[in-house]
């Protein structure tokens, strides 16, 4: 398979005197200055992160605040579609969206492993500097550690973010009402399946790629549009039948999702049918649910389909008041079963 | 011991005549399988695939003649 | 996806289940063999659609489920050792051994590995000589020809760091033992449609003859599912027994003789323990003749105490299809895939599990 890493386009790895990180970097001298420097600023800057103070000055906003955070470990760190940074950054900016906000702010915090490759470290903050530019986000503070090699897996992140709510937007999973529909932005199970494939060796003709993006654009420009929105969440680990179930048990309505309507491609539904998966309880990292009236719904739909990110919205169930806090799933044989949460992860199955 | 799941063969590597294997396409992912048990399969055909190993070649008339029978059942008998 | 999506259809599974009504005149209690056809009977939910008068009973085909407690305890054992990577399928990672489970050994730091196919693990061994590689084989005749073959491949390429712990079992033997039981109350099966694809469907002929039951032979989609379904209404409502192969695109009634014949160069049969059921003569496999060196049970000295009863857990009455996981004083109270009391509960095709996951007997319409 075609190394992940090469997928990136890269600007020539900053001359360092080490090809490894060592201990040293993590000790506050000169090392660790040379390293933020040489790659932290080099490949993030902006003026604020560029004053180099312990904590970020940041000019007041309009606006009630949000605020989240997210830590990201995953393996393999490259995959196809992208590596630990593209999510570092696209996580924690949808997380933000998902509040109603616009996302402003990100704070970055890396543990890394001694011996963990420079230029594989390089690769991942070039992806870090890209996916923020995307995203319309600064990065404004950080912070590096260097732990002992077999204390850790290569490399940790958490970000944290700031943004800033949406005049007359009022998300909350307590406003799901029945008639509302459920809206997700496209395919579901690419991240996860990408993931495992990278795992497992599985081959594909085409193969899967994560979708790991940031959806500020769509989001904003819906927003601007719709303040009727009831419920965002982006179904991450447990994949779309996790979030919908956590919206049913804190609002107490029900959701019925349409099997027919779940839009899964060819290469997740081949690894899945393969593994033994189900696709409901896989993970996105570019994908929201949007909960709204369903007055509402066309031309929310005819908003989010205007952007890439967004080609292939559709309504894929409904909030009903009736069976209440359970997340049902009409079958392709006209059948109702319940999607229940999963308990821990799917493994694949020989039965 | 129940998930076996068709899948169509895109190439066939004979090199090791103990143990003859295929690329196999399932939708869009492609897994190598072990089709050593099946005597008599070329590219195209279809397979069920178990843990990696090839159990037997689906009969694609067969499949054809169930289906085509559950079509016409409706109002009328099933065979 | 072909020969997948045509078995989901609509329209199809209406006419089959007009069908059924139309022939179904009485009570009847149809047992589905294999674990994988419990797991599409509940994803589908195909007791919405069925008429009231069939019951559908879960039998002892899941191997993860019945894979004794002490084969079990063993593989967390090996997994625990500081020179073995212990390889198994991914079902059996969190399914509980006497006080533990294999997931946990891995977080305390085991070498534990899924693999999708025991071939890989022939590649693992080469790749780390300096491990014991250790496959855990669990599965019945579909699975037990792949791990033959990699058996077989291994004494090809002399290979001196790999071993099979194996717990395969047979199904034949355990229909019997069902059937032999004065408890059973079974009418007629669904049997395992890759079983016999493996195994043709010879065996159960005189099984069916000697207890004058209807026996088809039973594909896993919906649409196969009720065909079995049907076939087997349709020999209850004429008084008629014996084996029928409703599952014609997959299997042949003799089976993959190839597959049969490495078998039997390969294994031999035992007498093996059923989780939650207990001893059957010759219902298992063992590595036999020049293969037994592979067995781990010879590489390595495990002092691993015989099967200990698991408290409140009626698995093997679940099992023999005599109560149903709602029957379960602790379903849902304090045996949770989270937190299992046996097996049945952690196999996501074991009874409870699929009950757990799509079928909460307190929703009454959905």
């Amino acid at each position: 398979m075609k190394d992940p890493r090469k997928f990136n386009l890269q600007c020539p790895i900053p001359k360092t005197e080490y090809a490894h990180i060592l201990m040293a970097h993590g000790g506050g001298g000169r090392m660790t200055c040379h390293l933020i420097q040489e790659l932290f600023i080099a490949g993030l800057g902006n003026e604020i992160l560029d004053m180099g103070h312990d904590g970020a000055f940041l000019p007041p906003m309009d606006g009630e605040v949000a605020f989240t955070t997210d830590s990201f470990v995953v393996d393999p760190l490259f995959f196809p579609g992208g590596n630990i940074g593209d999510l570092a950054i696209n996580g924690t900016v949808n997380d933000l969206l998902c509040c109603g906000a616009l996302p402003l702010y990100i704070s970055l915090g890396l543990i890394l492993e001694e011996g963990f490759l420079i230029e594989e470290l390089w690769i991942i903050v070039q992806s870090i500097g890209r996916a923020a530019e995307a995203a319309g986000v600064k990065i404004v503070t950080g912070d590096t550690k260097v732990v002992e090699k077999g204390k850790g897996d290569k490399i940790y992140i958490n970000t944290s973010g700031i943004g800033t709510i949406h005049p007359g937007l009022n998300i909350n999973p307590k406003h799901c009402s029945k008639g509302d529909v459920v809206i997700i932005n496209g395919d579901i199970g690419d991240h996860g399946i990408a993931i495992m494939s990278a795992r497992q060796g599985l081959e594909a003709d085409i193969p899967v790629i994560s979708d790991t993006q940031s959806l500020t654009d769509m989001m904003m420009s819906l927003f601007r549009n719709q303040t009727g929105i009831h419920v965002l969440r982006d179904p991450t680990r447990g994949g779309l039948a996790s979030a919908l179930n956590e919206i049913c048990d804190s609002s107490g309505t029900g959701i019925r999702l349409h099997e027919k309507n779940l839009p899964i491609n060819d290469g997740v539904r081949g690894a899945c049918e393969l593994m033994g998966f189900d696709p409901l309880y896989i993970a996105n990292e570019g994908k929201i649910l949007v909960i709204l009236p369903e007055s509402e719904a066309e031309e929310a739909l005819s908003i989010m389909r205007s952007f890439k990110a967004g080609k292939g919205s559709r309504i894929i169930g409904q909030v009903t008041s009736d069976p209440k806090g359970i997340l049902c799933l009409e079958t392709t044989i006209g059948t109702t079963r319940i999607v229940d949460m999963i308990s821990g992860e799917q493994l694949p199955r020989i039965c | 011991m129940c998930l076996a799941i068709p899948g169509q063969i895109i190439s066939i590597d004979d090199s090791n005549p103990e143990m003859k294997m295929a690329k196999v396409r399932f939708g869009e992912a492609i897994r190598e399988i072990c089709i050593q048990w099946l005597n008599d399969v070329s590219i195209g055909d279809y397979i069920m695939a178990h843990v990696g190993t090839a159990l037997s070649k689906v009969d694609e008339e067969d499949a054809k003649f169930t289906l085509d029978a559950l079509r016409e059942m409706g109002e009328s008998d099933y065979l | 996806m072909k020969y997948i999506d045509e078995y989901r259809n609509k329209v199809l599974v209406d006419n089959l289940v007009y069908g059924i009504r139309k022939e179904v005149s009485r009570k009847w209690t149809i047992m589905e063999i294999c674990g994988g056809q419990t797991h599409s009977i509940l994803k589908y939910n195909l007791l919405q659609i069925l008429p009231a008068e069939i019951t559908l009973i879960h039998g002892p085909g899941c191997p993860v489920c019945v894979t004794p407690v002490n084969r079990i305890d063993q593989a967390i054992v090996l997994g625990g050792l500081s020179n073995v990577m212990l390889t198994s399928f991914g079902d059996m990672l969190r399914v509980p051994g006497s006080t533990s489970d294999l997931l946990s050994v891995k977080a305390l730091g085991g070498d534990v590995r899924f693999v999708y196919s025991p071939l890989e693990v022939l590649d693992l061994a080469e790749k780390n000589p300096e491990k014991e590689v250790v496959f855990f084989a669990v599965g019945f005749e579909t699975t037990a020809p792949a791990v033959a073959m990699t058996v077989k491949q291994a004494r090809n390429r002399k290979l001196k760091n790999f071993s099979v712990l194996v717990s395969h079992v047979l199904v034949p033997p355990a229909i019997e033992a069902l059937l032999d039981s004065e408890e059973s109350r079974i009418d007629g099966f669904l049997a395992a449609g890759h079983v016999c694809t493996v195994m043709g469907t010879s065996e159960y002929i005189p099984i069916a003859k000697k207890h004058k039951v209807p026996i088809v032979v039973t594909g896993f989609e919906p649409l196969d599912i009720l065909i079995g379904i049907y076939e087997v209404v349709k020999m209850l409502e004429k008084g008629r027994y014996g084996v029928k192969n409703a599952y014609t695109r997959s299997v042949r009634d003799e089976g993959n003789q190839a597959a049969q014949e490495l078998l039997r160069e390969v294994f031999e049969t035992t007498q093996s323990e059923w989780r939650g059921i207990g001893f059957i003569p010759a219902s298992g496999l063992k590595l036999s003749g020049e293969y037994m060196e592979f067995d781990a049970l010879n590489r390595f000295q495990l002092d691993v105490p015989s099967t200990v009863s698991i408290g409140a857990c009626i698995a093997g009455k679940i099992l023999t299809g005599q109560q149903k996981p709602a029957d379960c004083s602790e379903f849902r109270v304090r045996c949770t895939p989270e937190k299992p009391l046996g097996a049945p509960m952690v196999s996501t095709e074991g009874a409870c599990a699929a009950y757990y996951r799509y079928h909460r007997t307190t929703v009454s319409t959905l």
